[in-house]
């Protein structure tokens, strides 16, 4: 009997404190969802630490789950209950969350900062608000980073080199997925740069692709995490290979290791941020407070002092300043430098939203071959 | 007791002390002390049935389940499925009217691009066409209908002119008018709007349009006059409304698609899941540049064997040595084998990669020992070997600790005597030692096969493009593709053969003979 009541005394004690708990706990938490690692820090430290320093009671928890994120959003809409309050995603995935209805569409007057020239929102983004859902923050590319001890004396100019195992040999790093190694590989067959995506939207210009890949699949390893290629190439393992482009910037500049960027036909990409479908009024208005601070024009040209992504805001760019540690300036190191950017491509997001499905199966058969 | 055998010195039925039957009695207790026993594992049971069986056969469930045309597209679906599409070369009419009220519904909910999602697993394309025509189905020309029947009578602006009509037995003359506007009440509804105040939209007149077109019975002045009008009517073509939005709508491929996905459970996804796919023709195969996961599940088994063989043979002497060497001798290895067990998976893995790698340990000694040249050090991680090495040692342990339960249990008296009864080293331990270990043996390989049969990180990260498993492509699927149905029908798949094979483990070797201690 006494234990009982014991038992049911500490139960409901147990119960009162844990709901208590949870209901402060609601009440100020934020739930961040990033990348991890390095990105995730200079996102940490250049929107949420001055944005806490203006809003103390804000207490942001942050999950390294961008990788999952669009399946991850689906299983929690389906179960009726979203933890998230803002997720960082990749132009692509947000485009998708945006068609699968887990993603809020966005008013870029209403919901984003304008420029401190007074330039709207919109227009100081401009092309980049790929999607109604989506709100950018930077600007990257997946390009090449090569060793410069084993090219010899005539080091890589153009991203052909990886298809050229004659002049270098030696295994390359290429991600394992169609995107962007369909487009260097038609690129290198002779295809304008303007043709691509019809060659590629043909079931011949897709064999095209592969028969090019084909010449090299002996010397490619293939990775699926960005940080693969820096780690090959450090190692040596790797005469050249592809990955974004902050990743080799902190192989070369932070760790000082012997390699160099190509970055010839880097390939643009956006990252930013989304909004989940169905928060409460609540969370809403706390996020809505929180996304219009970190993506105003100070905030973002913050950023490119810890990692070296282009600001997606054309009022940012000149306000880019120098790395916070190293001190060596940043804007050489943007991939929207104009020195970096001679040759360049955009991610082709219709295209791929389209054709990623089949031209997927393609792929994945003839590697598996 | 005494009463029981006086009553039953009587003839009459055993009873017990409270005079109820014995047979009850005893029944009763019976029940009760099952139901005890059932209330005690009843917190378990549900947790299970909660947390595993459901969301297990929910998720199976997939495999088959293609709600999603059927409701986007709910009137489309009924009149697609009386197009022949040998006969006539695009839908007629009634389709494209029909097309025309569910796309402007699906567009205003957003589900419009969750369906071009899903319709372009099957067929490349449709994801912008859905994503174009959505943005355009609000914007068609249509208003040309409601201006003309504003223009014959001004009741017509009027919602109100619609709800009497509409939700009276004139309806029944209308039917796809009929239709929409229960459809655009439910909607206000939905919305929190009164459909009585909103303006009537375009697909409404339209549709008003499309039923009057057909000559039907009218009654009631406004309509009649509506009716006596209709054919000297300006007209849109709804085809081309829906080809100024997107060409690809002129293509019959796109409308056999949906024509074929209209139904509520498809074997679409399983037929995707064996290289085949779903025609209008029946299932077939698919082209050879597109085949993939027969050779996935051929080369998930085959390694998966290999491991398990590759543990067997590891295992034993280990597991061995544990069972017969000095307490304190083998306690210290018995740490030593769990020691990796506790390290994290990753750790693991990518400790192989370091090991294995062209410019790693290995190949670094080989060719400081000159065994290798420099230049063709071996490639041993990336492909099958790394992946069968690195998983072997990981599941490593999963095969030593049943083999040493069984064999600790194993009296070393059997081994001498059978010793000291002429037998050589190799007879006793083939003969005596070996069969009673097997259990221990069947155990393992059940554990290690069904673990390596599932994994997938490993294989990811050091699996290259030969080494991957077929769990690779169900996380693809599950993670960036959203092909959900396709990765629950290769789940399905794969649970199947490891039922099959447990059936065929039982049949041969017997589950009796699988002990874990």
């Amino acid at each position: 009997m006494k234990l009982t009541k014991t038992l049911l005394a500490t139960t409901a004690l147990t119960v009162a404190a844990g709901s208590a708990m949870a209901e402060s706990h609601m009440a100020s938490d934020m739930t961040l969802v990033s990348w991890g690692g390095a990105y995730q820090s200079s996102q940490q430290k250049a929107y949420v630490e001055p944005y806490q320093a203006n809003n103390p009671g804000v207490n942001v928890v942050w999950d390294e789950s961008s990788n999952e994120a669009v399946a991850k959003l689906r299983a929690m809409n389906e179960a009726g209950n979203i933890t998230w309050d803002l997720v960082d995603v990749v132009a692509s995935d947000a485009i998708r969350l945006c068609d699968e209805g887990l993603a809020m569409e966005i008013d870029p007057e209403a919901d984003l900062a304008a420029a401190p020239d007074g330039t709207s929102a919109e227009d100081d983004f401009g092309d980049l608000l790929v999607s109604d859902c989506f709100i950018p923050q930077i600007v990257y590319s997946t390009t090449f980073g090569y060793r410069t001890d084993m090219v010899g004396d005539t080091p890589p100019t153009s991203v052909c080199a990886v298809f050229d195992t004659e002049a270098y040999p030696g295994k390359r790093a290429l991600e394992k997925r169609p995107i962007n190694n369909m487009e260097w590989a038609l690129l290198c067959d002779g295809v304008a740069k303007e043709d691509v995506y019809d060659v590629l939207e043909t079931p011949e210009g897709q064999d095209q692709a592969l028969a090019k890949l084909d010449t090299i699949k002996d010397d490619v390893i293939w990775w699926s995490a960005g940080a693969d290629t820096p780690q090959l190439l450090a190692d040596g393992e790797v005469v050249m290979g592809s990955t974004y482009n902050g990743r080799l910037f902190s192989v070369i500049e932070e760790q000082d290791q012997p390699v160099a960027m190509l970055w010839d036909a880097q390939v643009f990409d956006l990252d930013g941020w989304i909004i989940p479908a169905g928060l409460s009024d609540e969370r809403l208005a706390r996020v809505k407070d929180f996304v219009k601070f970190a993506t105003d024009t100070q905030r973002l040209a913050d950023q490119a002092k810890y990692i070296s992504y282009g600001p997606a805001r054309q009022s940012s760019a000149p306000l880019v300043g120098q790395h916070a540690e190293l001190g060596i300036d940043m804007a050489p190191h943007m991939p929207t430098d104009p020195n970096n950017a001679t040759n360049t491509f955009l991610y082709n997001y219709e295209f791929w939203a389209d054709y990623r499905d089949d031209i997927d199966a393609k792929f994945q058969a003839w590697l598996a071959q | 007791m005494a009463d029981a055998s006086v009553s039953e010195a009587k003839g009459g039925p055993m009873l017990a002390a409270d005079g109820t039957p014995l047979k009850k009695s005893l029944s009763r207790a019976l029940r009760r002390q099952k139901m005890r026993a059932l209330a005690l594992i009843a917190p378990l049971l549900v947790f299970v049935l909660l947390t595993f069986v459901l969301p297990i056969g929910d998720m199976l469930l997939r495999s088959i389940k293609n709600d999603i045309v059927a409701e986007t597209l709910p009137a489309t679906v009924v009149e697609l499925a009386d197009w022949d599409p040998e006969a006539e070369a695009l839908p007629g009419d009634d389709v494209w009217m029909a097309f025309y009220v569910d796309m402007w519904f699906a567009s205003e909910r957003k589900e419009h691009t969750r369906l071009g999602t899903r319709l372009n697993y099957e067929q490349t394309g449709v994801s912008s066409l859905f994503r174009k025509t959505g943005r355009r189905v609000d914007r068609f020309d249509t208003d040309v209908y409601a201006d003309q029947f504003v223009a014959l009578d001004a009741a017509w602006e009027n919602p109100a002119t619609f709800a009497s009509l509409l939700d009276s037995d004139a309806a029944d003359a209308l039917p796809v008018t009929a239709d929409a506007w229960a459809r655009w009440k439910d909607f206000n509804e939905e919305e929190g709007d009164k459909v009585l105040e909103e303006d009537v939209p375009d697909f409404l007149y339209t549709a008003l349009y499309h039923d009057l077109s057909k000559a039907p019975q009218v009654s009631g002045p406004a309509l009649s006059a509506a009716a006596a009008a209709v054919p000297g009517f300006e007209t849109v073509s709804l085809p081309e409304q829906f080809e100024d939005a997107d060409e690809d709508w002129m293509d019959p491929e796109v409308w056999k698609t949906i024509q074929l996905y209209s139904p509520r459970v498809t074997s679409g996804y399983f037929a995707n899941a064996a290289d085949m796919q779903l025609t209008p023709e029946g299932i077939q195969q698919r082209p050879e540049n597109e085949q993939i996961y027969g050779t996935l599940f051929k080369r998930t088994l085959f390694m998966s064997l290999m491991i398990t063989g590759s543990c067997i043979l590891l295992a034993y002497p280990v597991a061995w040595l544990l069972a017969n060497l000095p307490m304190r001798v083998a306690n210290l290895l018995m740490i030593l084998v769990l020691l990796p067990f506790w390290t994290s998976l990753l750790v693991r893995t990518s400790a192989w990669k370091v090991m294995l790698q062209q410019q790693g340990v290995i190949n670094d000694v080989l060719v400081w020992l000159g065994l290798v040249a420099d230049d063709a050090r071996l490639t041993m991680i990336n492909n099958q070997f790394g992946t069968i090495v690195a998983m072997t040692h990981i599941l490593l342990p999963f095969m030593i600790l049943p083999m040493y339960s069984v064999m600790q249990t194993i009296p070393p008296t059997y081994l001498r005597a059978a010793k000291s009864l002429g037998a050589t080293n190799w007879t006793a331990f083939w003969r005596v030692y070996f069969p009673q270990s097997v259990p221990g043996i069947g155990a393992g390989s059940i554990l290690v096969f069904i673990l390596a049969i599932g994994y997938y990180i490993t294989p990811e990260i050091v699996g290259g493009n030969t080494g991957t498993f077929i769990s690779n492509r169900i996380a693809y699927h599950i993670s960036s593709s959203l092909n959900w149905g396709l990765a629950a029908a290769l789940g399905t798949i794969l649970l199947v053969v490891v039922l099959v094979l447990y059936w065929a483990y039982d049949k041969i070797v017997g589950i009796d003979n699988v002990k874990l201690g």
